[in-house]
């Protein structure tokens, strides 16, 4: 077990260098840090000398790879890959455009983005799968064709739409709730209520019909004929014995995705002024901030391949059948 | 006119040259031709096959560009060089034709149907008073005397327009009943009887005359009133917004089309060489797409725009004119979503040549000597064509949504560009408006429902007619 452990966090290793050469590549070759500043200082005709202090001021002004001015060790140390995007690998994320320190500033605001994500993931779980379970009672009925009927309507409808129905008719129609916001502590819980609804709402369609094709998937199998063979009642067959083995497969889905809640939802986020690591992430890109961009590609990364190893050990957790070696 | 071939413009006619001669190819052959039978004998399938094509053919009209002739053409050759004689505005075959929707342009908003203003002004009578009124739009339903007969107007080009639909829709019909008669060699009656009683093996002729006729009367009704009216309303600078999501529609139909074109090649090349060879040629594939895949999409887009933004910016000298631009963002765009999402097919493509290599004819194949590059283009490739053909109409849908969002996060399509991101983008704010201003949101999801909905259900036809045992994630 700790052997597999550490073998599978051994080949993360190659992964994350690539993608970490590949957003030095994307941040520092395409463009080079001269452009950067050019579109920072915002003129068309900047001096060469308000780009240098820009570079100076960032840690931009490097040479990309190999530093032939400096003696020894900082030959290689002194660059801007190793400055820049090496560093993230320890999770130095260093200072954005404007100053400020992005570590301290993404371990600040992963907490709003939690308190979104995690509702939504697990009462919309628990929503979908309900509905899932229901449609499937009525298998091959007018309820059935119906309500998948519904379940296209909803999933073809623009999330934007959920956003925006949901704020216009809540907020400003029925004046039930803030429009967008968010407060210290326990007192945010009213400006969650929305998007957690909205998240919900707008994640229903596209999940519940994915449930239910496979719990579908799963009535086709051996066990389920002599389940009812041996004369089990349908809720029974449906609640115990299906849900039961439909279970792994929904729960290594959900464990891939568990870490990357973290990051929050990026539209979600800003539409409702909630301050987490999307709204953070939305304000970078509209600010042009190169470097929180550059530290969430790799945030997101690191917590991707972290679910894949988690999702590998939650196998063996609920699947007996399956065996690390 | 001088025609004009952007980028995007020649990509979709090579994608619609290779449909065609796959088409071609596909009622040549029985066993290709089975499963296309299955999809065009569901009900859903022929309705929705008819509202893509109604988006296809709009999208279509708007791809051929053109520069029309300027009035100072008539000087002598030699005075200008020969670009000159044509205006710079590059146009669609689709602009021409709503010219008319193009043009009439107001002062600022206005709701759908109205004829005055939908801010107050101030007004300078004829006898020197001042007062603040809303006053009448320059186009819509000026030709109303008075303000009062709006409504009957209206009626009465709502049943003119069904009344040509109807007449249109007649007519088409009685082409396809003599058409069929004739390949039957039976009288149109019998035909026309043979439509209402459904029989399992016939295509249901019944389901698509009845979309097409519901499309028609709505495509009359809307060209009647829209000569006279804002039937969608204006938006902020008094722009049409039935024109500009007509106009929308090339956007969202390219960004799902295109990006799988641009994303096929890579993904076919790689995911058949991981399959077919296997060994480090495989181990170097997976470790290629797990470490694209680790990136979060939407976060590689932002980072991949981001660099096109400082391109463009340092490179403003290049593009002549904002289309050109527009087009080019677009097409990177195109790209930059390709790149994300080939990984998906390639694992597909991946596991299917795993099995297909261990087939019987590919093991004849290779002991008989045939070489590498023949075994996969000869043996490989068809059979894998369904997955790539499953996968282009399956992300369709989820890409014309990412279009919105993107765009509302600013690295989406170009923000002169039309677009039903833009369109909400643009409209969003207005909400908190007093009245409300509604119609530009409306009309941007409704036209995006519409495409994505009719695009969802005929992909879960085709995907049950090409493969009834393969799942995938639908979302």
């Amino acid at each position: 077990m700790i052997a597999y452990l550490l073998r599978r966090l051994f080949y993360a290793i190659p992964i994350l260098i690539g993608v970490n050469l590949l957003t030095f590549v994307l941040f520092f070759v395409v463009n080079s840090p001269d452009d950067m500043a050019r579109m920072q200082l915002g003129d068309k005709r900047v001096t060469t000398a308000a780009i240098q202090n820009w570079k100076q001021a960032h840690g931009y002004d490097l040479p990309l790879l190999y530093n032939a001015g400096a003696c020894g060790l900082e030959q290689l140390t002194k660059t801007i890959f190793f400055e820049k995007s090496l560093r993230l690998v320890v999770f130095q994320f260093g200072s954005s455009d404007d100053g400020r320190n992005i570590g301290e500033d993404i371990r600040q605001r992963m907490w709003p983005s939690l308190a979104i994500a995690l509702p939504v993931l697990v009462i919309g779980l628990a929503c979908n799968l309900s509905a899932a379970l229901f449609i499937v009672l009525f298998r091959a009925t007018v309820v059935d064709v119906w309500s998948l009927v519904l379940l296209v309507a909803m999933l073809s409808i623009s999330g934007l739409f959920y956003i925006i129905g949901g704020q216009f008719v809540f907020g400003k129609l029925l004046h039930l709730m803030p429009i967008s916001g968010y407060d210290a502590g326990f007192n945010a819980w009213k400006f969650l209520i929305l998007p957690v609804l909205v998240g919900i709402i707008s994640g229903f369609g596209a999940g519940t019909r994915w449930y239910r094709a496979l719990f579908l998937e799963e009535m086709t199998k051996d066990y389920v004929r002599t389940a009812y063979a041996k004369g089990l009642s349908e809720t029974r067959v449906l609640f115990w014995h299906v849900l039961g083995n439909a279970l792994i497969p929904i729960l290594t889905g959900v464990v891939v995705i568990l870490p990357l809640l973290f990051m929050g939802s990026l539209i979600t986020e800003s539409f409702f002024g909630i301050p987490g690591l999307g709204s953070y992430t939305i304000d970078a890109i509209s600010n042009q901030d190169f470097a929180i961009v550059r530290s969430m590609v790799f945030l997101g990364a690191v917590l991707y391949i972290f679910g894949l190893i988690l999702t590998d050990l939650s196998y063996t957790l609920v699947d007996p059948r399956v065996r690390l070696q | 006119m001088m025609p004009v071939l952007l980028w995007t413009d020649a990509l979709v006619f090579l994608l619609l040259a290779l449909g065609l001669l796959l088409g071609f190819h596909t009622t040549r052959h029985a066993h290709l031709r089975a499963p296309w039978l299955r999809v065009l004998r569901s009900r859903v399938g022929v309705a929705m096959l008819v509202v893509l094509s109604a988006y296809g053919l709009v999208g279509l009209l708007d791809t051929v560009h053109v520069r029309l002739r300027t009035a100072a053409s008539d000087q002598p050759e030699s005075v200008q060089d020969a670009g000159s004689h044509y205006s710079p505005e590059i146009l669609s075959l689709l602009d021409l034709a709503l010219s008319g929707l193009r043009e009439r342009q107001e002062k600022t908003y206005s709701a759908p149907f109205a004829i005055h203003l939908f801010v107050r002004e101030v007004i300078r009578q004829p006898d020197g008073t001042v007062i603040r009124e809303y006053p009448r739009l320059l186009h819509g339903g000026s030709h109303l005397d008075d303000p009062t007969q709006r409504g009957a107007d209206i009626a009465w080009r709502t049943i003119l327009g069904v009344l040509h639909g109807l007449l249109v829709w007649g007519l088409l019909t009685a082409v396809l009943l003599a058409l069929l008669a004739r390949r039957r060699r039976v009288t149109m009656a019998v035909v026309w009887s043979d439509l209402r009683v459904r029989s399992p093996g016939s295509i249901p002729w019944l389901s698509a005359l009845m979309t097409l006729g519901l499309l028609l009367m709505l495509v009359f009704i809307a060209a009647e009133l829209a000569a006279t009216y804002h039937i969608l309303g204006t938006d902020k600078v008094g722009e049409d917004v039935f024109f500009q999501s007509l106009k929308s529609i090339r956007t969202g139909l390219l960004i799902g089309t295109l990006t799988t074109l641009v994303m096929l090649p890579a993904a076919l090349l790689l995911g058949i060489a991981a399959g077919y060879f296997g060994g480090w040629v495989d181990d170097v594939i997976q470790y290629l797409y797990t470490t694209l895949n680790s990136i979060p999409g939407v976060l590689l887009i932002a980072a991949a725009i981001l660099m096109l933004q400082v391109y463009l910016s340092n490179h403003a000298e290049a593009f002549p004119s904002l289309v050109e631009r527009a087009d080019l963002r677009l097409l990177f765009l195109c790209l930059i979503l390709g790149v994300t999402s080939w990984t998906g097919l390639c694992r597909l493509l991946r596991g299917e040549t795993l099995k297909l290599r261990e087939a019987g004819y590919v093991q004849a194949a290779t002991a008989l000597g045939v070489g590498h590059v023949t075994i996969i283009v000869r043996h490989l490739l068809p059979n894998v064509m369904h997955l790539v053909l499953i996968t282009l109409i399956l992300d369709f849908s989820g890409l014309v949504l990412a279009e919105a969002v993107l765009s509302y996060v600013n690295i989406g399509v170009d923000p002169t560009m039309n677009s039903w991101g833009n369109m909400i983008n643009s409209a969003r704010l207005e909400l908190a408006r007093e009245p409300v201003v509604w119609w530009s949101l409306t009309a941007a999801f409704s036209f995006m429902f519409v495409l994505v909905l009719a695009a969802n259900l005929f992909a879960d036809v085709v995907r049950d007619a090409f493969d009834p045992r393969l799942r995938m994630d639908g979302a």
